[in-house]
């Protein structure tokens, strides 16, 4: 057993379970309500629509560095990793065993657009709940660490539970935001956002720009061995705040974005505002060379 | 209702001192001799950053604003009147989903320094702009005629490639898709659905926040969507996760 193991093998492509053999211990994850059980979405079944024996998600119990965690990982490839009852209630019930087990942290593995339309007022309802229960873990001081670079990256209640946790790591493959481009487009035309405009999408929501605004703590490769050595390194460090003068500052912070990116069209003008020397390449510079540029050109947020 | 009439029929006509500014409503007033805080959106407002900031703000503030040694801190009423989240490239740029997450935890830190908090569904809620603090409070109430969704069935069947008359069929039977706060009671989502035969609501009011003193500490609704019939795996599933 070798726990230093590199595994170069991309993250983006891997499934939901591959990610987490990945990136914990060997031999170590223990599956809680496993597809052995079925436990499938009773809604789905209701329109006829293809059913998972894990209902899109994978939550258990694993070591990373000797260290236990408990981990969630979400399928894309069923239903865009939606959240429906039975998906928010096993990410739920992770978050509120770990107020009892004190695990090192919660791992999120996000991929998700959001909500599960199918079911969606039991999504709705569900992700409030994932919303309380992370918020009962972090006060219990247990740090929740959300990790996203699949591919259908962290959208909708998804990319707000993302921003919640404490830390967050991406790949520049990954996207973080709230409303997906198509959806924008549907209802206020091509004209406010061209969804079919990848390079523009990934200026919008991707790794890098998130990166950029201090959303992302790291930005790491898309390889499983970079993510898992990032997230052991992050184990000992992360610490929850949700104080008054943590929420404070954000809300400076929060505020101080607003008027610093007031007439930022997307990633291009924020990067040429930060002092990249060259801000049309940064969306074909490498993981390491753009980190080392951030550092030396950080984003200074305006002041009111 | 478009006009300040509902703070009349919530607290008395001269027990409140609510302003609607735009979309973003804020005040204090009085409803069985306590004080309460009134924070909100209205008229349909489409949650952006810049309101996410002001509702953040105006929270913050009730959990610092100092008093009297012994006094309680008061209870929060949430005004949620949202057709859901802003939707805008340049808001997506800014991250308006870490806006949420922000006001999120600050709607959290009220409780956690005590305030009881409560919501009070006018109008409609959506998505997430209800999402982003309406859901978050200890009760939640639906004024009478509130709306609730997440998506309208038209627009579902687009995204689903469900025919829109077989989703119009299956919603009759099944509260898990189709808007209403009914189906959010039924759920587990909503604790109260107002009636409508009422003029003076503060009866009503009273008891939602004297519910939520005589409540079990904890987000009870997975159990309370059991109960109801609504949604009857969220609290089995999450239990056998956490305990198993």
């Amino acid at each position: 057993m070798n726990a230093k193991r590199l595994n170069q093998a991309s993250y983006y492509e891997a499934s939901a379970r591959a990610r987490i053999a990945g990136l914990v211990d060997a031999g170590s994850f223990d599956e809680f309500c496993p597809p052995a059980l079925q436990q499938t979405s009773p809604h789905l079944a209701l329109l006829d629509a293809p059913l998972a024996f894990d209902d899109g998600v994978v939550v258990g119990s694993a070591r990373m560095d000797n260290r236990p965690i408990l981990i969630a990982a979400q399928e894309g490839r069923f239903n865009g990793g939606s959240v429906g009852e039975v998906h928010g209630a096993k990410i739920r019930g992770l978050l509120i065993r770990a107020v009892r087990e004190k695990p090192a942290a919660v791992i999120l593995l996000v991929d998700s657009g959001g909500v599960r339309l199918h079911e969606a007022n039991a999504g709705l309802i569900a992700i409030s709940e994932i919303m309380r229960a992370l918020l009962d873990a972090q006060a219990a001081g247990i740090p929740v660490i959300a990790v996203v670079g699949g591919s259908c990256g962290a959208f909708g209640g998804m990319g707000i539970v993302t921003r919640m946790c404490d830390v967050v790591v991406m790949s520049e493959e990954g996207r973080l935001s709230l409303s997906g481009p198509e959806v924008i487009e549907t209802v206020k035309g091509v004209g406010e956002f061209d969804a079919k405009d990848k390079a523009l999408v990934w200026r919008t929501t991707g790794g890098k720009l998130r990166r950029t605004l201090g959303e992302a703590a790291y930005l790491v490769d898309d390889n499983l061995d970079a993510f898992r050595s990032t997230l052991a390194e992050i184990l000992g460090i992360a610490r929850p705040d949700n104080a008054l003068a943590a929420l404070k500052a954000d809300q400076a912070a929060l505020t101080a974005r607003r008027s610093t990116l007031a007439d930022s069209a997307d990633g291009l003008d924020i990067w040429r505002r930060a002092g990249f020397p060259a801000p049309e390449q940064v969306p074909m510079l490498d993981t390491d060379t753009f980190n080392i540029l951030l550092a030396a050109h950080p984003l200074e947020l305006a002041h009111e | 209702m478009s006009d300040g009439l509902i703070f009349d029929r919530l607290f008395g006509p001269s027990a409140h001192q609510v302003a609607i500014r735009g979309h973003f409503v804020r005040g204090q007033a009085s409803i069985a001799g306590r004080r309460v805080e009134v924070i909100g959106t209205w008229d349909a407002a489409a949650l952006d950053s810049a309101l996410t900031l002001e509702l953040a703000a105006a929270v913050l503030a009730c959990v610092e604003a100092p008093r009297p040694p012994g006094e309680a801190p008061p209870p929060i009423v949430f005004i949620a009147d949202t057709e859901g989240q802003a939707l805008s490239r340049h808001e997506e740029l800014l991250g308006l989903n870490g806006y949420f997450a922000h006001l999120a935890r600050c709607v959290d830190l009220a409780r956690r320094s005590g305030h009881q908090t409560l919501t009070l569904v006018n109008g409609q809620a959506v998505s997430g702009g209800f999402l982003a603090f309406g859901l978050l409070a200890d009760r939640i109430c639906a004024l009478p005629g509130a709306q609730v969704r997440v998506m309208d069935l038209r627009a579902m069947a687009r995204v689903t490639k469900i025919p829109f008359e077989r989703l119009e069929v299956l919603a009759s039977e099944s509260p898990v898709f189709a808007p209403g706060a009914e189906n959010y009671w039924r759920m587990g989502g909503i604790h109260e659905v107002w009636p409508d035969d009422r003029a003076d609501w503060r009866p009503l009011l009273a008891e939602a926040l004297a519910a939520i003193d005589a409540s079990p500490a904890g987000d009870q609704r997975p159990q309370l969507g059991a109960n109801r019939g609504g949604r009857l795996l969220a609290a089995r599933i999450a239990e056998r996760v956490a305990l198993g």
